[in-house]
Parts: C-alpha cells; structure tokens; sequence
C-alpha cells in the first residue's frame, strides 16, 4: 500500500516537473484564455445578462472554466508521448498497479490544470472580479475537481491512441461541443431546447456553473447541487480511465 | 540447481509473422544467460512477455514462480529491464530520471541516493548527473539507461543489447560490476548482444534463437566443443554452392556452412588439407582470402543461423535507434 502511494507520488512529481520545464506550455496556457477575455469582453461589453451582471464579469468563469478544459483535456496526450519515448514502458514495468500508474497521472494533470487556474484567477483580479481570500479557497477544490474529471478523460483517450494525430482528431471532438454547450460563453437556457439535454452530460457545464455561484454569485444550479454532480462525473471518469489504463500494454 | 525462470511452448504471432514459435527453455537461479540471434530472430519479443509488457499468443511462462499473464503483477515484483529501445524522460536530468525509477521500486531516498552515487559514478556520468537527459548523447542515454537498471537489485534482470554502441573501456566497468553483482545478491541475467566475445566472457549458458526458434542451448565451452575440430572460412562471393558441394566431400570435412560473406568449413583431424586448398584456388571461386582457427562462438552462430554476428559497425544502429525515438 505505501509502495502504491510513493509510485503515485513519483509519478505525479514527474508530471509537475515536466510542466515546470515547458515554459510554451505554461504562457499559451495563459495567453490564450486572455486573449479570448480582451476580444470577447471588449466586444460585448454593452450587454448585460439577466439580473444586471455585466458581461464580462459573467464570462470570467467562462473562460476560467476553459482554461482548465483545454489544459486539462489536453494533458491525456502525455499517454500517447510516453509510449512514443519509450518511457511509458518504465512504469508499466515497475511493480507499482496500473491504477496506481492512472491515478498519479491524473492527480499531476489535475494538479497543474488547478495551478493553471489559479493563475488566470489572480490575473482576473485585473478584471475586477472581486477576489476574496475565502473566495479562492473554495475555488481552489473545485478548480482541482473540474480539472481531474477532464483530465481523466483526457487519459481515458490518450490510452487508447497510438499517434499525436489520433489524439488531437478526437480531442476535437470532444473540446469545441464541451466548450460551446458548458454555458462559458452565454447562460445556458438561451440554448435551443434540443440542445438542452446535451448540456445535463457535460461536466463543464456544472464546473462553470459552480465557478460562477463562488465567483459572482450567479447560477443556475445551487453549489451543492453542482459539487455533487461533479463528484458523481468525477468517479465515473475515474472508474473508466482507470479501467484503460489497466488493459494498458 | 533452482529454475527462476521457466518458459513452455511459449509463441507470440503479429498477424501472420510468428516471432516467437512454441519455445521451450528454462534459466537457471543465479545464470548469467545470454541470448543470441541475428536480427529479428525474435529475442526483444521473448523479453517483452517475460516482463509483462506483451502477452504471449499461446505456451506459458513464469518468472520467479510467477505467472507472467495471470500473476503479471507478482512478476514485476521481481524484475529489472534495460530496454533496447530509448525509454528515458528527456526533459527530466539523469538524476531525476534514477530517482524516478527508484520510487517506483519502491526504495527509500537514502537509498535513492547512495545507489544513484555509485551506478552514476560507475557508468561515469557523475558530472553531468544534474543535465536535462535531452542535451545527452546516444552513448550517454544508453549508459544512463543501465545505471537506471542497476538501481534496485532485482530477483532476475533482462538487458536487451545493453552495450550497444558503447565504447570497450565502459563496457569492461559494466561487466565487471554485474558479475560482482550476481555473485552478491544470485541475481540471474539475461542478455541479448550482438557481441561475441561479450557473451562468451560473461554468460554461464548460452541460447541460439533464429527466426523464432530455439536453435541450440549449452555452455560456451559446449557449443563451440559442437564445432568438430577447426574451422576453415574462405571468404568468397562467387560459386558458394558449388563450391560447399566440393568441400563437403573432402576427407575429415564435418561441416560445410554457407553464410553471407563466404563458406565456413570444419576440419577434424586427419583431413586432407591439400585437397581444400586445391580446390580453393581454383580461379572460378575467386576466393578473397582463407584462413583457420579453433572454433569462436562465431562460428558456432555462423553454424547454427548461418549468418555472421555484425561484428564492428554496431555503433550506427544505437545512433539510428536514438534517431528514432527523439524525432
Ligand atoms: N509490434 C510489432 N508488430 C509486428 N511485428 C513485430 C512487432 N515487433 C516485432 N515484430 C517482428 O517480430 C520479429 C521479431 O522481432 P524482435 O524485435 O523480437 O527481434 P530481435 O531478435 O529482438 O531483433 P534485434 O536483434 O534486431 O533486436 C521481427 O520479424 C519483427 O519484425
Ligand atoms: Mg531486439
């Protein structure tokens, strides 16, 4: 069991370090999500959506929710480069569980993508988006629980796919509808009500929601109502990417 | 003498290529084994199922009193592997890369550090302990590569062409110190490589395998002691069969082998030499060159595959290996 427990932590020490040296990897991950802010805020900031909030202050959790989908989801392609290098075969041999080999994995990728977050977030200080010390304390969870569910997802895919083109097919797949039906970008009920049912399996969707109940005090959904879904889409992605990483060869 | 490893009937196909056909073997406790084949015989793919990394197509085999499908777990308890392929983390430092592997065996970082010292220092990395593995060399991954093998003490260690493209001073280190190390802890080895005087300095037994198959098992002494007598190679491009045809009907002739480069002929005692060389200069064979020494285990893996052991050029596959995988 402890043997277990320094093999996940050896494997998520990897993870951070690796992260840690690929500086591109840390700036597109926070120019990016700025970038959509500027452009989106500045071009919409006459609106305002429903009980007088402004825009731009509603779409911060939008794309703070983002951030962590694109990062996160993203993070499953380290599977594919590790078979590519070689090192995958270094820990499938290591007398350490598969399980144990996906859950260090996924606790690194969550990991970095709540560092991530964390990091957009303070930059929204900027945004004025009113930051309070309690605020970030209990984002921080969620941050990390949004992140391990995409991230196991992520590593469900990555397990199963041979080549960087594989991967980034499916990821395409999976990234823009995710995004697009999460509410991000405008509040989920001005959907199609075809789309509606969409947006009930889609973790984002209740992640950003949740962002926003801490954040700006808006949403849909009560918190516990969110965390509790999340929770639920978290054991369920767990459960199959742990399940893929143990028919891993 | 105990048997560590114990493999029956084992086959492994991709598709329709059998790379693996219905072996039997079994590697004693405390054997330094070494398996020889030329390339694609199969050796990496007999490897492979042994440490759990690909399951046989039929036929069992067990490592340690371990199955290695249904205990593959238990398996691995046991095991080292140094890969032929590169299997490094790059972006990590050398050092990183053995703390990583220690971890996930399980050591403790006092451990962790004296035992990355010593198999740093041995493999003569020691300066360079704190650089990203990507500006290394291929030489200097591989020899990273095996100190990373040397971290934990397995039951059984696998190292497939661990030398390759190695130069012959850190070669000589390594030998030396995994033959204290199988003294100290009755680790049993199992190597494959492509050199000769390698396997015949180190390895207790040796097996053959080409294309797929166990070819021959047995002592270095006993396998060269297969080749009758001496061996004559005439080195020749032209007429090798016409030419095999003749010798074999010469006198004292035991064995005429076509290989690559030319015909290697066993001589016991006795045979009428003169009747070779006669029929070696005749002009038509245009022979290169001949010439005559107590059997080598390469002529036994001429014998036995009918190919020449790449001798000097190994250094260009590692390079083209390390290609391969940095991209
Ligand atoms: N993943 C694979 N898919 C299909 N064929 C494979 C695969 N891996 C190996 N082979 C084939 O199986 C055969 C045995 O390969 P293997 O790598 O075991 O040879 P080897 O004895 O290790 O050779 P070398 O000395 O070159 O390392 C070869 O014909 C090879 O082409
Ligand atoms: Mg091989």
């Amino acid at each position: 069991m402890m043997k277990e427990f320094r093999g996940i932590r050896a494997i998520w020490r990897r993870e951070l370090i690796r992260y840690s040296r690929e500086r591109s990897r840390i700036l597109t991950s926070i120019a990016s999500p700025l970038l959509w802010l500027v452009v989106f805020s500045s071009g919409f900031s006459a609106f305002t959506i429903g009980s007088g909030v402004e825009y731009q202050t509603f779409l911060f959790p939008g794309i703070l929710g983002m951030t962590i989908l694109f990062s996160s989801l993203f993070f499953g392609v380290s599977v594919v480069w590790d078979r590519q290098f070689g090192f995958l075969k270094e820990t499938l041999v290591a007398p350490i569980s598969r399980i144990s080999i996906f859950f260090g994995k996924a606790l690194g990728g969550s990991t970095i993508g709540m560092i991530q977050g964390t990091i957009f977030l303070f930059l929204g200080g900027l945004f004025g988006i009113g930051l309070s010390i309690p605020n970030v304390l209990l984002v921080l969870p969620i941050l990390f629980l949004i992140s391990l569910i995409i991230v196991s997802t992520g590593l469900f895919i990555g397990s199963h796919m041979e080549s960087f083109e594989g991967f980034n097919l499916v990821m395409t797949f999976f990234t823009l509808p995710m995004f697009f039906l999460s509410g991000a970008l405008f509040p989920l009920n001005n959907l199609p009500a075809f789309l509606l049912p969409l947006t009930y399996i889609n973790p984002l969707a209740f992640g950003v929601d949740a962002l926003r109940a801490l954040l700006i005090g808006t949403s849909q959904y009560s918190l516990g109502m969110n965390i509790l879904v999340l929770l639920a889409f978290a054991s369920l992605t767990i459960y199959a990417g742990a399940w893929a990483f143990k028919r891993q060869k | 003498m105990k048997s560590v490893i114990e493999i029956k009937e084992l086959t492994k196909k991709y598709g329709d290529l059998t790379a693996v056909n219905r072996l039997t073997l079994s590697i004693r406790e405390g054997e330094f084994f070494g398996l020889l084949g030329p390339n694609g015989a199969g050796k990496t793919t007999l490897i492979s199922m042994l440490c759990t990394l690909l399951e046989p197509t039929s036929g069992s085999a067990t490592v340690n009193g371990a199955h290695v499908v249904s205990e593959s777990d238990k398996v691995r308890q046991s095991i080292g592997v140094v890969f032929q392929d590169p299997s490094l983390d790059e972006l990590l430092t050398a050092r990183e890369n053995l703390e990583f592997h220690g971890r996930m065996y399980g050591m403790n970082e006092e451990e962790i550090l004296k035992k990355s010292d010593d198999v740093l220092d041995l493999v003569e990395l020691s300066e360079q302990s704190h650089r990203q593995v990507k500006t290394f060399s291929g030489g200097m991954r591989r020899r990273l590569e095996i100190a990373r093998g040397l971290m934990h003490t397995p039951k059984v260690l696998f190292l497939d062409e661990p030398t390759i493209g190695l130069d012959l001073q850190t070669r000589n280190h390594i030998w030396k110190y995994l033959l204290k190390l199988k003294e100290k802890h009755k680790m049993t080895i199992v190597l494959t490589t492509h050199y000769m005087e390698e396997a015949e300095r180190t390895c207790d037994r040796i097996a053959i395998i080409d294309r797929s198959k166990l070819v021959v098992l047995g002592t270095p002494s006993d396998l060269k002691k297969s080749i009758q007598g001496n061996v004559v190679r005439i080195k020749t491009k032209n007429g090798k069969k016409e030419l095999a045809k003749k010798l074999e009907r010469v006198r004292g002739v035991t064995y005429v082998d076509i290989y690559e480069e030319g015909i290697a002929v066993s001589v016991t005692h006795g045979s009428s030499f003169q009747q070779i060389l006669k029929i070696v200069s005749l002009k038509k064979f245009a022979v290169e060159s001949i010439e005559t020494h107590e059997p080598t285990l390469d002529d036994v893996f001429i014998h036995y595959t009918g190919k020449e052991m790449r001798k000097d050029e190994p250094y260009s596959d590692a390079k083209l290996a390390w290609k391969a995988g940095v991209r």
